[in-house]
């Protein structure tokens, strides 16, 4: 019938080379089975990973002129007016040796990292819709990779502390150098939430609605403004259980030391939760993973 | 035959068709939360007043795919073909793992990469270079292999001169040549390939094929290959499997499966036909079936190049014909109109006939190797349309041998009309109009 260019046919049928089979690992697909190599998965994929957390920061910044201006600009001036409302107006006093606007500033940069992670993951599987559509690789990695543009804003804001520092010529305590463990703390603060919304926001698509009013609604819930130590101790702890708020404590245990002493019990408390909301965002995310491509 | 790279055993995959899940593509919250509450509501009445409440609409269950079970050897070039929603997609989502099957189980030997669609994660403000190694991540290489490949894919693609350009200035064709370099370098054990070939231009698409099997032979390649292009599927496959409803209908011989998928087709029809005649109750004059028939009075739609050809549409007249004109017409499945052919009406069938069919046969050798449709319109004289049906029995014109057999990739033109060369008589003098001499 058709006219057959033979040679290409031949090409393709002819025998294949011998091949030892021992590197080779075999792969069932069954129902419910993807889970047993899932973290083993997540590691041959990381290149995947990295290479979609840098797409994500390569865009933002080529796409916008601005945009290592816009990471520093809005943090910048958001501590600017709550420097202005809270200290100037509302007269809520600093802890001694400490600037105001250090004290905002440090609890804002977390607090930034944490509510940039969320809105960003929030939509980002919505958004990469046509690779989970098409493409098998651990659908963790998109939300994932999205905490890393987050921390190239956190990086740029953090510039921004260290410039308010010297204006202020604040000399900050060898506590400063434990920062990175509490960015990770806020990463992983952030994951588990984000998780969650993200696995939630493939399935009912107007979550996302929901998020900028969480985010606004968090801001001033979060010691943001303010410092936890303002809150009546009878409540301190309850109040701690937030995962914000012990990231955001710690974080300024760190940069303004002395001034801003751990509530040790309920920085616990928080680390508990972070880490039960990160077990629960994980486990719901696996769970419903596997129907992102069904749903999309 | 050794271990095979893949079995299949009572493959199912199983959709809930809820009466919610058909009509929206998602679900949004709103109406979920709506929906409990108004239920809510209504069982509360309903126990108020003493009345038992109604069971739940219960989601309908649908089966994109039942019980199928299969081997593929490894080389084995494989096709799947059918019509669509017989589940040939979901087929290769669960062996690309993108989704899970709901039942049976798939064993897989080696590396699959899947080709679902050219171009899947370009992005548009990266240049190609950085287009390159994303593309090729995504499609499962890994860093090192995209970075010894890269001058080739490069090369193979054509836009050296463009590769630190951002992708949003290429234009279409050179995004297209760069996607399928990057995957026609893709070398995994197993390759999944659905439909991606039937975008670009054909020249390139030939490289692509070439490519795809020189790679194959070399490496003893497995490949899965899903396309409504029979053509395609018939030069590329050794071994066919049908699907349908499904399930597998057919597995064997690629010929075989494609003869099988046609009959398969042209069954299709006459059930449509039935459902068709209640709905066109409203026309004077209705078309109820367009049909291409070979030389030798056989339903088929693969027609050869060089022999002539009928086509046949049937009529439920319950009106004059008189003064009425019945036009058939075919176009290229590239677009445009090649041919019209008008009588009248009175002419080809009989007043007072309810059943009428009409045949119109088709001189061979001038309609080109390549696919087309027809349309069909009864009109009045003013060429008021009374019923017209578009896109009908798609059929194909193949090529068994033509004077253009060797340019089958290349978009030549719809008609092969005769032509003579001889050099020229009086030679022109080279001289002056040298752009009409080249």
């Amino acid at each position: 019938m058709t006219a057959v260019p033979t040679e290409t046919k031949a090409a393709i049928r002819a025998p294949a080379p011998a091949r030892p089979p021992a590197h080779r690992r075999t792969l069932v697909l069954e129902r419910g089975r993807a889970d047993r190599r899932y973290w083993l998965d997540l590691w041959t994929y990381r290149e995947l990973f990295a290479i979609l957390a840098w797409r994500d920061v390569a865009v933002r910044y080529k796409q916008t002129v601005v945009g290592v201006a816009w990471a520093a600009l809005r943090p910048f001036l958001t501590m600017v007016i709550m420097t202005v409302v809270f200290h100037v107006v509302a007269k809520v006093k600093a802890p001694p040796g400490a600037p105001y606007a250090i004290l905002v500033f440090a609890g804002l940069l977390p607090w930034t990292l944490f509510s940039t992670i969320l809105s960003e993951a929030s939509g980002s599987l919505v958004a990469n819709a046509n690779l989970v559509g098409k493409v098998y690789f651990p659908r963790i990695i998109i939300p994932a990779s999205t905490a890393l543009v987050a921390l190239v804003d956190f990086a740029v804001a953090l510039a921004i502390l260290v410039a308010m520092m010297v204006w202020y010529r604040f000399v900050p305590s060898w506590r400063l150098l434990l920062i990175p463990g509490f960015v990770v703390l806020g990463v992983l603060a952030s994951l588990g939430p984000a998780l969650f919304v993200t696995a939630l926001n493939v399935k009912y698509r107007d979550f996302r609605y929901i998020i900028p009013f969480i985010i606004q609604f968090g801001l001033y819930l979060a010691p943001v403004g303010y410092s936890s130590s303002v809150i009546p101790a009878a409540w301190r702890f309850w109040y701690s259980l937030n995962p914000v708020v012990g990231v955001i404590d710690g974080f300024r245990w760190c940069v303004l030391g002395g001034s801003s002493p751990l509530y040790l019990p309920g920085f616990f408390g928080s680390l508990a939760v972070v880490a039960l909301l990160l077990v629960l965002g994980v486990a719901y995310f696996r769970r419903t993973e596997r129907t992102f491509a069904d749903l999309i | 035959m050794a271990e095979p790279i893949i079995r299949a055993e009572g493959l199912g995959k199983m959709y809930m068709l809820g009466q919610a899940a058909q009509r929206e593509r998602y679900t949004a919250l709103r109406d979920v939360l709506g929906r409990s509450v108004r239920n809510v509501g209504r069982r509360a009445l309903d126990i108020a007043r003493g009345r038992a409440p109604p069971a739940r609409p219960r989601a309908e269950p649908f089966w994109a795919l039942k019980d199928v079970g299969f081997e593929i050897a490894e080389g084995e070039v494989v096709g799947v073909i059918g019509r669509n929603g017989a589940g040939k997609s979901t087929l290769l989502k669960i062996l690309s793992r993108i989704t899970e099957p709901s039942e049976g189980r798939v064993t897989i030997g080696g590396r699959v990469a899947s080709l679902l669609e050219v171009g899947t994660g370009f992005h548009p403000e990266l240049t190609g270079r950085e287009n390159v190694f994303l593309n090729g991540s995504i499609l499962g290489m890994s860093h090192g292999e995209i970075q010894r490949k890269f001058d080739e894919i490069v090369s193979f693609a054509g836009v050296e001169r463009f590769i630190d350009t951002p992708v949003k200035r290429y234009s279409s064709g050179m995004q297209v040549r760069l996607a399928f370099s990057v995957a026609a370098h893709l070398e995994p054990e197993i390759l999944v390939v659905d439909e991606v070939l039937a975008v670009g231009d054909a020249e390139f698409q030939k490289k692509c094929l070439g490519k795809m099997g020189e790679v194959s032979s070399r490496e003893g390649r497995t490949v899965l290959f899903v396309s409504h292009q029979l053509g395609m599927v018939q030069r590329l496959c050794s071994r066919g499997i049908v699907l349908s409803h499904g399930r597998v209908d057919f597995d064997g011989p690629v010929s075989a499966a494609i003869e099988r998928h046609m009959t398969a087709m042209a069954h299709r029809q006459t059930e449509d036909d039935e459902r068709l005649l209640a709905a066109l109750g409203g026309y004077e004059i209705a078309i109820t079936r367009v049909e291409t028939f070979s030389a030798s009075g056989q339903a088929i739609d693969q027609l050869p190049w060089d022999q002539p050809f009928q086509v046949r549409v049937r009529l439920r007249v319950r009106g004059p014909v008189a003064g009425r004109l019945l036009g058939v017409a075919v176009d290229s499945h590239r677009g445009g109109r090649v041919t019209t052919w008008v009588t009248d009406l009175a002419d080809v069938v009989a007043a007072g006939d309810e059943h009428a069919e009409v045949a119109l046969e088709v001189a061979p050798g001038i309609l080109a190797p390549g696919a087309y449709s027809l349309a069909v319109a009864v009109t009045e004289a003013s060429l008021a349309v009374i019923h017209l049906r578009d896109g009908e029995s798609p059929f194909a014109i193949v090529d068994t041998g033509s004077a253009m057999a060797a340019f089958t990739n290349v978009d030549y033109g719809v008609a092969l009309i005769p032509g003579k060369w001889s050099p020229a008589a009086s030679p022109v003098p080279s001289d002056p109009p040298a752009a009409a001499a080249e």
